[in-house]
């Protein structure tokens, strides 16, 4: 991939703005409160990691954020609209027009080609059969997947496996995409491979990508770290020079976490 | 997403599973089958016997002694003052029976009959030389009897093909040949032509021989006043339409010569073929509800296992409904593409009934070839549109619930 100019902040505010966001789950008697009232703003292009111990809400925020869910209560401004409120349909809708997602498990659906496969939100969208199928081949080829285009999600390695699914969260060419841990099934090849295409998809299309990961190194190429600790936001960092993906070599000694502190 | 879209889905899905999507189908296929089979199997039937009547002769009207419950079989003295030769004479009245255009006489019974080498116990119809006209009975060979035979009370008799293959097994044409009725010698001069045994009785295994030779010689019997008794006065009406009528003369007719009273019971039946066939038709109406009610369950049955399929599927899938949510699809859109594969799978397993069905009438039409069995055309639109309802009924819920899922309950 070639070489990046930094970040250029939109003028037109922020792309996400939450304030006091919480959620608190249900299990039977038991509530878990898994964010206790969480606020920041993602100015549109830009690129953060969401980092912080297992059970720490990192899923259960990138859920709210991606409109899978709804917030107990608190504000979520999305391109200022407020969609906290909104209800299930209003909600597909943004999904469908704005969002895109890349999950820890690929979820690509099985005995389906990788084409169909990325072609699959746009049914959804409502976009015309041939130009769906130009649009899911274009973004295919975009992540290096052009000559596995035929190819069920069982005949592709994991790797190839997540850049189906990043090319499926392309192709309603989203002004967001989530990916929740989309290097944890990976090896740190692959994960690099996988940041490569996001990284791209940040610098040239100017699309904010919003990642989960427990990985340091990966935390490194990005622009901004929020730190979640037992429902709550415990450090918001800037990476001033984020690495290049595929250019730097995974340090082995080098403590990062505290690099980056 | 429009509904091509999502029956595209739906379509895609199903093909992805095909072994499934087929046993998911079968009990539609069966229930259908059966629908389609049974009623043509019905049709065939109800053409069958209207045509059987249609044979026996055109504007037909029965007369035989007795009433339906005090009448005995054929042969026995009949209650009440029986028909007689004077009874049918009367018929022909032009003034006291205008509608009544022709009348032939029968007596029947049974005798051993013997050809010389072969012996059998056949049934012996003693009738009027117009009886081949007015029962439509051709010959394959000779002549039927005339005036002639009548009046000079001949020995001759005309049989039908199964006494031909019973009596001459050597000789398929044997005209001129002896017979003996009893102790009486006759002489064949006329076969007749094979018509397939009748709901009632099988014409082609009778000897006919002349009413007054019959009534003389092999089966004498007189009535009150030395009249000779006969066992079934066949009338015909002046037309269709006019049989109501000529029945209603009739009994007016035998009533005066029976000297029954007012309010009297008849001791005779005047039947229609009309009446005849209604009383078959419901008969044949009942049957062929009671096998659709049973087809109709079967159809049912189909249903429940189309929702039970599609329930574990919404089960099995719940990723899947999971990603498509979160790649933009609405409750609606889960919820038409489920519905959509029900009523695909319905509709389909449908069709494949009705293939299925058009297989079992050609069946039936190759095992009972006397049945004619077309494909009722009826049942065709009955059991694709109920199967479609079908499927859409079973389809609804777990449809809904399919469409219900949280996205992030149906992901983890
Ligand atoms: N659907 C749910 N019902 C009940 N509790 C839940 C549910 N989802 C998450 N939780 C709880 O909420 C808390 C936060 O969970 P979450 O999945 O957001 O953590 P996470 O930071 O993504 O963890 P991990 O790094 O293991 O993925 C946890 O205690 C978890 O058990
Ligand atoms: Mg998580």
């Amino acid at each position: 991939m070639e070489a990046y100019s930094s970040v250029v902040a939109s003028s037109n505010g922020p792309v996400i703005a939450v304030k006091d966001l919480t959620r608190t789950y249900l299990l039977g008697e038991v509530e878990v409160r898994a964010l206790r009232g969480v606020s920041f703003e993602i100015e549109a292009g830009g690129l953060l990691a969401v980092m912080g111990p297992s059970g720490s809400g990192k899923s259960t925020l990138m859920n709210l954020l991606g409109c899978l869910d709804k917030p107990d209560s608190g504000s979520y401004l999305l391109e200022s609209e407020e969609v906290g409120r909104l209800n299930d349909d209003q909600l597909a809708r943004i999904r469908s027009r704005k969002l895109g997602f890349v999950f820890q498990t690929f979820n690509l659906l099985a005995r389906t080609t990788a084409l169909a496969n990325c072609e699959l939100p746009m049914l959804y969208a409502g976009v015309p059969n041939g130009e769906r199928r130009e649009r899911a081949e274009r973004a295919l080829e975009l992540v290096g997947l052009a000559d596995r285009m035929k190819h069920h999600p069982n005949e592709l390695s994991g790797g190839q496996q997540q850049r189906v699914a990043i090319a499926r969260a392309l192709v309603n060419d989203p002004a967001i995409i989530f990916a929740d841990e989309p290097t944890g099934n990976l090896d740190s090849k692959s994960g690099i491979e996988v940041i490569e295409i996001l990284q791209g998809l940040n610098r040239n299309d100017g699309i904010t990508v919003l990642l989960v990961t427990h990985d340091p190194f990966i935390a490194r190429h990005t622009d901004r770290v929020l730190r979640l600790q037992d429902g709550r936001i415990v450090a918001d960092e800037a990476i001033h020079h984020a690495l290049i993906a595929g250019e730097a070599e995974r340090p082995s000694n080098l403590d990062l976490e505290e690099e980056i502190a | 997403m429009g509904l091509m879209a999502s029956a595209q889905v739906a379509l895609r899905a199903l093909s992805s599973n095909k072994l499934r999507s087929a046993l998911t189908m079968l009990g539609i296929i069966i229930g259908v089958g059966a629908v389609v089979t049974l009623m043509s199997a019905g049709n065939a039937v109800r053409g069958f016997i209207t045509d059987q009547f249609q044979s026996i002769g055109s504007n037909l009207l029965f007369v035989a002694p007795g009433t339906f419950e005090t009448q005995r079989g054929p042969g026995s003295a009949p209650s009440g003052k029986g028909l007689t030769n004077g009874d049918a004479n009367a018929l022909l009245d032009p003034f006291l029976a205008p509608d009544v255009a022709a009348v032939t006489l029968e007596l029947t019974g049974s005798d051993v009959v013997d050809s010389g080498g072969e012996e059998a116990f056949l049934s012996i119809s003693g009738v009027s030389p117009n009886y081949s006209e007015l029962r439509n009975a051709g010959l394959s060979a000779g002549r039927f009897f005339n005036i002639g035979d009548q009046v000079a009370e001949s020995r001759v008799a005309v049989i039908g093909p199964i006494v031909v293959d019973e009596l001459f097994p050597e000789n398929a044409l044997p005209i001129d040949e002896q017979i003996r009725i009893g102790d009486v010698p006759f002489r064949v001069i006329g076969i007749l032509e094979s018509r397939g045994g009748s709901a009632f009785a099988n014409e082609d295994n009778v000897v006919y021989i002349p009413l007054s030779t019959a009534q003389t010689r092999v089966f004498p019997s007189r009535g009150s006043r030395g009249d000779f008794h006969i066992s079934v006065i066949y009338a015909q009406a002046v037309s269709e339409d006019r049989t109501s009528e000529a029945a209603e003369q009739i009994e007016n007719v035998l009533r005066q010569r029976h000297e029954i009273m007012p309010g009297d019971d008849d001791d005779f039946t005047v039947i229609s073929q009309a009446e005849i066939l209604a009383s078959a038709g419901d008969v044949l109406g009942v049957i062929t509800i009671f096998l659709g009610a049973i087809a109709a369950i079967s159809l049912l049955v189909g249903g429940i296992g189309i929702m039970n399929i599609m329930l574990v599927s919404v089960t099995e899938r719940t990723r899947e409904i999971g990603l498509r949510k979160a790649v933009g699809a609405r409750r609606q859109d889960i919820r038409n593409q489920f519905l959509i594969e029900s009523v695909v799978l319905a509709v389909v397993g449908g069709a494949i009934g009705v293939v299925l069905g058009l297989l079992g009438t050609l069946g039936i039409g190759l095992l009972a070839s006397d049945l004619n069995p077309t494909l009722s055309l009826q049942a065709v639109a009955l059991a694709t549109g109920f199967s479609a309802l079908v499927g859409l009924f079973f389809g609804i819920y777990p449809a809904t619930r399919a469409a219900a899922l949280n996205p992030i309950d149906a992901l983890r």
